[in-house]
């Protein structure tokens, strides 16, 4: 337990520096950037409790993500409540998503359940278009709260994103060292034989998707207050499939330390290419490096570090 | 224990319309060493796959230690004490043979009360594997493989362990130091039935054999009766 | 608002749907149904095919299905190099499942983009005399833009079960999903026999990507709707079966001509997504499934 005492010191020092950061007055360009960045973590962090410790491919992530924001618009049009309730209420809405979908395939192969999350997020745009309340495939708008801490509602999201980060790594660390962490890697790596070892792995799987989807929506919850125009082809852009998968894929999906390097890198780079080159040059050029590196290099920069130094 | 450790009672199972198990009934007494045996294709891996839940039959009742199992998914029958190696070893690549040990432990051995080794370091000792309990699997040879099999199963503290052709293409040397450590865990209590077709083997492991032939059992015996019976000749040599 | 002629018309318009959806479905029932390598980039190929008939039709004027036919061997080859990748890198490995989905939606999203960036997001269509042209069958208008589509993926259909059970490499490639070692016996090698299914599969898609483009325009995009269908049909028909798949792509395409009549044309991906899950839930071996 020491080590999980260690673990939250260090997070907690994280969040203080990041509210040290959000005081101070840089050009607010870095707080835009850097909360796109820390959004990515969330995500990264959340497809890999599922998709790397589980080996379960989630090709639905916008459908997820949107449904946070979405969540948080619908409140935020209703009810006003504050950004914790919106935050909560995005990842749980998001969460029984993981668990529907979850429990309608994951008794079936893992390629069923990929298949599905990739319509997913199609079908869900869909209802998402045709529901006015929302704004349909018009948008909307979204009045920030006024009188922000920091000054400016951007940094106060910057924030609180470094927060959200730092959780759900905090989350899937602490799952992956424990023995749900050990059970998935069993399902992962041959799930018959893990079943046969005592290992209940549909219950596994259904906790997996349903911790990652509430994540997801946890990153998406905010989004509507950052973008203040909310509209389904952002919400649910291509991106965020693209950039959920490449970015574990590249930082490495067997630890925690995998999706941040990869969110932290290729978030990076992609904040610079998109002021050079245009946003779908940018989306080609991810895809490219992910096929690079699922076939080159598919234990990710951390696999690459690790035959350095070990063999 | 008054009746049967294991009861499989009027077992069907079919494949499309292939029938590999047509009503098949088995008894299993505690402590006992049975042998299956039977030629390919005559449903004995089936048979081990519905008695551990990897498949669901179309018919019929599995009763393990007093309570009805067969609707029951494998990692319950594990926990309640039913145990199995797999034909062709399905390690877990990702971990070393200690972690691979340790998965079975943590979620069935730990929950059954003692029987036979109590952790981990002492079944690598037993089955020989200590000096690999660092590797990955990959780093492994084929009898080590077949090893490690033998003890993610033991490391689930099974009442009942079933080995699915665990000495398949081994020496005679190796096939001797796996049938040993079998006879040193039924020693200890533990129920094992051995799917083989090294009939050497076979015949000095088992008190009682049972022969399968086409999804039917048609035989079964002591050893030497069914060395002597010649319905299961012609099963094996065909007509 | 109902009359029996809108519910005529919407289900001849779905039927020929139903035969293109055939077309669309066959090669991903080819390659997932019964190679089981899950293709998920399937969809791209078939926007890619209707933008290389779009190309062929704007610059020379040719027939888009004639631009189809020709664009077979084409993508034959793409389908077969993509599938020698896929096996050199995973199947060889054992590591199919996560990284090969994986390595297929990279592939995905690289074509789409690919045609984005050198097409834009306008809708592109082709130009033929029959399009825009009808005939009247019993009271009900069966438009030649779905008609000749409909007809060619019967067509497709007849064909693709014809070659798997009458000639040597579709017989193979039959006993390439069933029994590896039965197929080495035979003395065909399998990546091989799994490298022309491949391309077939691709070219088979390309072939309905030219039957897409007369239908309807197409933006990089459509092949998002496409997942939904391909494998909704694939899975309602049954793994493994051809004939499966002209069935389901009927039923599908009655289901969203019907839903698309009475209720809107956007409802059309709730469709597909709504029959995949059903069939997963109720019977995951589909109508004819193994």
């Amino acid at each position: 337990m020491a080590r999980m005492g260690r673990a939250l010191l260090v997070g907690g020092a994280v969040i203080a520096a990041g509210i040290l950061f959000a005081s101070l007055k840089l050009n607010p360009y870095v707080y835009f950037a850097g909360y796109v960045i820390l959004q990515y973590v969330v995500i990264a962090t959340a497809w890999n409790i599922l998709g790397g410790y589980g080996g379960y491919v989630n090709f639905g992530t916008p459908a997820f993500f949107a449904m946070g924001a979405y969540t948080a618009v619908f409140l935020i049009l209703s009810l006003r409540p504050p950004l914790f309730v919106l935050i909560v209420a995005g990842g749980l809405v998001a969460a029984l998503l993981g668990l529907g979908i979850g429990y309608l395939t994951l008794r079936l192969r893992g390629v069923f359940f990929s298949i599905a999350t990739l319509a997913l997020s199609v079908v869900l745009q869909t209802i998402i278009v045709n529901w006015e309340f929302v704004g349909g495939s018009r948008g909307l708008s979204v009045i920030r709260p006024s009188e922000p801490p920091f000054g400016s509602y951007v940094k106060f999201l910057f924030a609180v994103m470094v927060a959200l980060a730092v959780l759900s790594v905090l989350a899937a660390r602490f799952i992956e060292q424990s023995w749900i962490g050990r059970g998935l890697a069993a399902l992962r790596d041959n799930e018959e034989a893990a079943e046969c070892m005592g290992v209940p792995t549909l219950r596994l799987k259904l906790f997996a998707t349903t911790v990652s989807g509430f994540l997801l929506g946890v990153a998406g919850a905010p989004f509507p207050y950052y973008v203040t125009f909310i509209e389904p082809n952002s919400a649910f852009a291509l991106d965020y499939a693209v950039n959920a998968l490449a970015m574990p894929m590249i930082g490495g999906t067997t630890s925690w330390v995998g999706p941040v390097l990869g969110a932290v890198l290729l978030g990076s780079a992609q904040q610079v290419a998109i002021v050079t080159i245009s946003s779908e040059m940018n989306l080609f050029i991810v895809g490219v490096v992910l096929v690079a590196f699922v076939v080159l290099a598919p234990e990710g920069i951390l696999g690459l570090l690790r035959r350095l130094r070990g063999h | 224990m008054a009746g049967p450790l294991l009861e499989v009672d009027g077992l069907v199972k079919r494949f499309g319309g292939f029938t590999a198990l047509n009503g098949v009934t088995l008894r299993v007494r505690a402590g006992e060493r049975l042998g299956l045996i039977g030629p390919n294709g005559s449903g004995k891996t089936t048979l081990i796959n519905c008695v551990s839940g990897v498949l669901r039959a179309d018919a019929g009742r599995i009763v393990f230690d007093g309570a009805d199992v067969t609707a029951l998914p494998p990692h319950r029958r594990t926990r309640l004490g039913i145990a199995r190696s797999f034909q062709i070893p399905k390690p877990f690549a990702s971990m070393t043979v200690l972690d691979n040990l340790g998965i079975p432990l943590e979620y069935a051995g730990h929950a059954r009360a003692s029987q036979g080794t109590a952790s981990v370091a002492e079944i690598l000792r037993e089955i020989g594997l200590e000096a690999k309990a660092h590797l990955q699997p990959a780093g492994l040879t084929q009898i080590e493989m077949r090893k490690l099999e033998l003890a993610r199963a033991m490391a689930a503290r099974p009442k009942l362990l079933i080995s699915d052709e665990a000495m398949a293409g081994l020496s005679h040397a190796e096939v001797d130091d796996i049938l040993a450590i079998l006879f040193r865990l039924n020693a200890q209590g533990i129920t094992i039935i051995m799917i083989e077709h090294i009939m050497r083997a076979v015949m000095r492991f088992s008190e009682r054999i049972v022969v399968l032939d086409a999804g039917e059992r048609i035989a079964e015996g002591t050893p030497d009766e069914i060395v002597r019976n010649p319905a299961v000749e012609k099963a094996y040599l065909g007509e | 608002m109902f009359s029996w002629e809108l519910l005529a018309n919407a289900v001849v318009a779905g039927l020929l749907l139903g035969g293109f959806y055939a077309a669309v479905s066959l090669g991903i029932g080819l390659i997932f149904g019964l190679l089981d390598i899950a293709n998920i980039a399937q969809p791209a190929f078939l926007v890619a095919g209707a933008y290389g008939s779009f190309v062929l039709n704007e610059a020379w004027g040719v027939d888009p299905i004639v631009t189809g036919v020709l664009l077979t061997p084409v993508f034959y080859l793409i389908g077969a190099g993509v599938y020698r990748v896929y096996y050199g890198s995973f199947e060889r490995r054992g590591e199919e499942s996560l990284r090969g989905l994986v390595f297929f939606f990279g592939l995905l999203f690289i074509i789409e983009v690919s045609l984005s960036l050198k097409y834009g997001v306008d809708y592109r269509l082709v130009q033929a005399e029959y399009i825009g042209r009808s005939i009247e069958v019993a009271g009900v208008g069966v438009a030649f833009r779905l008609l000749i589509p409909a007809v060619i993926g019967v067509a497709m259909t007849a064909a693709l079960y014809l070659f798997l059970g009458r000639t040597f490499y579709g017989r193979a490639i039959m006993a390439v999903s069933q029994d590896q070692a039965a197929l080495r016996l035979m003395g065909a090698d399998p990546v091989k026999i799994k490298t022309i299914a491949f391309g077939i599969g691709i070219a088979a898609a390309s072939l309905a990507g030219a039957l897409l483009i007369t239908i309807t325009p197409v933006v990089p995009s459509s092949d998002r709707e496409y997942i939904g269908r391909m494998f909704a049909i694939t899975v309602l028909g049954g793994m493994g079966s051809i004939g499966g798949t002209l069935v389901a792509g009927v039923i599908l395409g009655v289901s969203e001509s019907l839903m698309a009549t009475f209720f809107g044309p956007s409802w059309a991906p709730a469709v597909s997504f709504g029959i995949l899950l059903l069939v997963l839930a109720v019977r995951p071996a589909g109508l004819f499934g193994r």
